[in-house]
Formats: structure tokens, C-alpha cells, sequence
């Protein structure tokens, strides 16, 4: 069984974003805290065999759940988006038109694009850590790109622009 | 891995940059939760010393692995996943006081050890072996036949030697202070120019 310390430095960084995709920056680092001290306590018991990516998601998706519920227990907190983007050039003030419109997709639908998109995961996997089918977690994904490529369209805009 | 096809990546951009210093931050605030709620079985940090970057690591219980570079530092830290436990981090707190001792051992500003030690990776005769070294002095040294002897086995020297090889908490447990009866300094985990570094340190002083 591999240090512990070599599974925070290999999946940390990919936690961290899909926690950001999924709670929004201000959230985000709590999940990914949770996350981990959960991971660190059942690490010992983990099978040699198991696929770590998923099992990390596993639990930071549970661990969403449980911020998302709390979040909708503070009245004044819920809902509350972020302003227009400060786009400061600092990674951790990443975009906020980016949260914004991934905020406003369904729960499922962000779950399914982070998970697939940014935690690589297959959609069998997506389908048994969110519940339904595999046929779902993938129309759950194109959903979601497509509504973010209307809702956000700034990014590839940009890119396009830019190789021009 | 899924490939990941590239507009999709695009679009999500903003998240796919790295972000060094909040893996930073909340590696810390892992490190330190874990520790408080005593789940950090192996804490470790690397010390830049005259004789080579050490590795050391501590269990609740105290120091339990100190490692030269030719040794391996991941190798050692594998060996501490198997045979202690797989909750590792790098965590320096738990390493402060014993990296503040070296650095005054190496700037001659101490001569014996204060920390406390955890000899788990050692058992039976090496561990009596290991329990000796200690009262051998600062800048003295004894034959392998005398440890043996000390550590209760005069006819175990092959095995005082081999306890000496294994020890897992060098310097500390100051096993470069045993040598050969002839006089020459036999061999060493840290190789034989650190051996002979750290006796020089000490007679020097």
C-alpha cells in the first residue's frame, strides 16, 4: 500500500476541481479537507485493487451532498452567487462566469460534467456513484457542456480569438 | 483514463490550471487536522544536512526512521506504509524538535539526544544492540565485540553488526560510533565517508 502522501499529491489537484466545479469556490476547500480526512481514516482498509480516482469522488460527491444541505440550512448563504469575476490572474479566484453558469446547471448535470470531465471518470462509474444509469450520467454530461457552451461562451470565444 | 475531448476542456479551462498554492495550503490543513485527531500514523519531513538530505519520520510514539539519501527516501517511506502504517504525510510539527537537535549536533552545539524514540522497527537482539549505542559517548567509540557483549551476547558480533547496519534511526541512535576492533570504521547505512564524517564531527569538538 502506497503513502498516503503520494495519493494527495496525485489526485489532490483533481479533488480540488472537481470540488470547485461542483460547490463553487467557497465551498470548495472545506469539501476537499473532508474529503481527504475521510479518505486518510479508511485508507488502512482500502483494497489493494481499488480505483482511486473513484473512490475519492465517491466520497467528495457524499461530502458535497452534505455541504450543499447545509448550505440550504443558512438561509442568507444559499443561492448566493458570486459578483461579476474578479479576475485577478491568481488560480484561486478562477473564473466566477464559469461558477456562475455552472451553478446554475442541475445537480446532476455538474456532478456528471466534473466527474467525467475533470476527474476523468467513465460514465458506468459516474452512474454508480450518482445514482441511475450509465445511459443518464452520459446524457447528464452532454446536457451540462451544452448549456455551459451557451451560458459561457467567454472562454472559447477567447481561445478562438486568440488563434485567429 | 477517459480521453477527454478537447472543446469540453476548453470550456472548463479556468478549473484545469494548476493551483500550487492551494494544494499547498490545504495540505497543511490536512496535515494538522489529521494530526489533532491522532489519524497521522507517520508524520515525515526531508533535513539538508552535512551528510546528505535526511529523511525523518515520527509516530505518535516518537522518532522511528531516519534515512540517507542512499537509502532511499521513498524506498523508506514505502517500508513505513507496510510495516507501520499507510496514514503517512508530510507534516513537519511532529519533526521540529529532533531537526532542531541535528542542526545543533552538526553545528557542534550538542552532544547527546533529547527526543524520544520510537525502536518499533527493530526487535530482540537487534533492539537490546540499539538500546546500547546511546551510552557510548560523544566522540568515543567500541568494537562490535563490545557492543555485543553490552547488549548481552559477547558471541553475537556478526549480529551486533548486522543490528548496527539495520538501525533504523541513525545518528540518533549514534550507531556510526562502532567500529571494528582493528581500528577501521567497518561499514555504515550512510556509506563510509558519512561515517567518518560524524566521527570526525565528534573529535573535533
Amino acid at each position: 500500500m502506497r503513502p498516503f502522501e503520494q495519493i494527495v499529491a496525485e489526485y489532490g489537484p483533481m479533488v480540488l476541481r472537481v470540488c470547485r466545479a461542483v460547490l463553487g469556490p467557497d465551498e470548495a476547500e472545506d469539501a476537499w479537507s473532508e474529503t481527504f480526512l475521510a479518505a486518510l481514516k479508511a485508507y488502512p482498509e482500502l483494497s489493494g485493487d481499488a480505483n482511486v480516482e473513484a473512490w475519492l469522488v465517491t466520497i467528495a460527491h457524499r461530502k458535497a451532498i452534505d455541504a450543499t444541505r447545509s448550505a440550504a440550512r443558512r438561509p442568507l448563504a444559499a443561492g448566493s452567487l458570486p459578483e461579476r469575476p474578479a479576475r485577478t490572474g491568481r488560480p484561486e479566484d478562477w473564473d466566477g462566469d464559469l461558477w456562475a453558469a455552472l451553478a446554475a446547471l442541475p445537480a446532476k448535470q455538474r456532478a456528471a460534467v466534473a466527474y467525467h470531465y475533470l476527474a476523468g471518470l467513465p460514465y458506468a462509474q459516474i452512474a454508480q456513484i450518482t445514482g441511475g444509469s450509465t445511459d443518464a450520467a452520459r446524457r447528464a454530461a452532454a446536457d451540462g457542456i451544452k448549456t455551459l457552451r451557451i451560458a459561457y461562451p467567454a472562454r472559447a470565444e477567447e481561445e478562438e480569438g486568440a488563434s485567429r | 483514463m477517459t480521453s477527454i475531448e478537447p472543446e469540453p476542456r476548453q470550456l472548463l479551462g479556468p478549473l484545469l490550471e494548476g493551483d500550487e498554492q492551494a494544494t499547498a495550503r490545504l495540505h497543511a490543513r490536512l496535515a494538522a487536522t489529521a494530526a489533532a485527531e491522532g489519524i497521522l500514523d507517520v508524520a515525515y519531513r526531508v533535513l539538508d544536512t552535512p551528510v546528505g538530505s535526511l529523511l525523518l519520520a515520527a509516530t505518535a510514539r516518537g522518532l522511528v526512521r531516519v534515512a540517507y539519501p542512499r537509502q532511499g527516501h521513498e524506498a523508506a517511506l514505502v517500508q513505513l506504509a507496510q510495516t507501520v502504517s499507510p496514514r503517512i504525510l508530510a507534516a513537519p510539527e511532529r519533526l521540529d524538535a529532533v531537526a532542531l537537535q541535528l542542526e545543533e549536533y552538526f553545528s557542534r552545539r550538542r552532544t547527546v539526544f533529547d527526543v524520544p524514540v520510537d525502536l518499533r522497527l527493530a526487535s530482540g537482539f537487534r533492539r537490546q544492540v540499539l538500546a546500547h549505542l546511546p551510552h557510548i559517548p560523544y566522540g568515543a567509540t567500541e568494537s562490535y565485540a563490545q557492543v555485543a557483549a553490552a547488549a548481552g551476547s559477547g558471541r553475537a558480533v556478526r549480529a551486533a553488526g548486522t543490528a548496527c547496519a539495520v538501525n533504523p534511526v541513525p545518528i540518533v541512535v549514534p550507531c556510526h560510533r562502532v567500529v571494528r576492533s582493528d581500528g577501521s570504521y567497518g561499514g555504515y547505512a550512510g556509506g563510509p565517508e558519512a561515517k567518518r564524517a560524524l566521527l570526525a564531527l565528534e573529535a573535533a569538538a
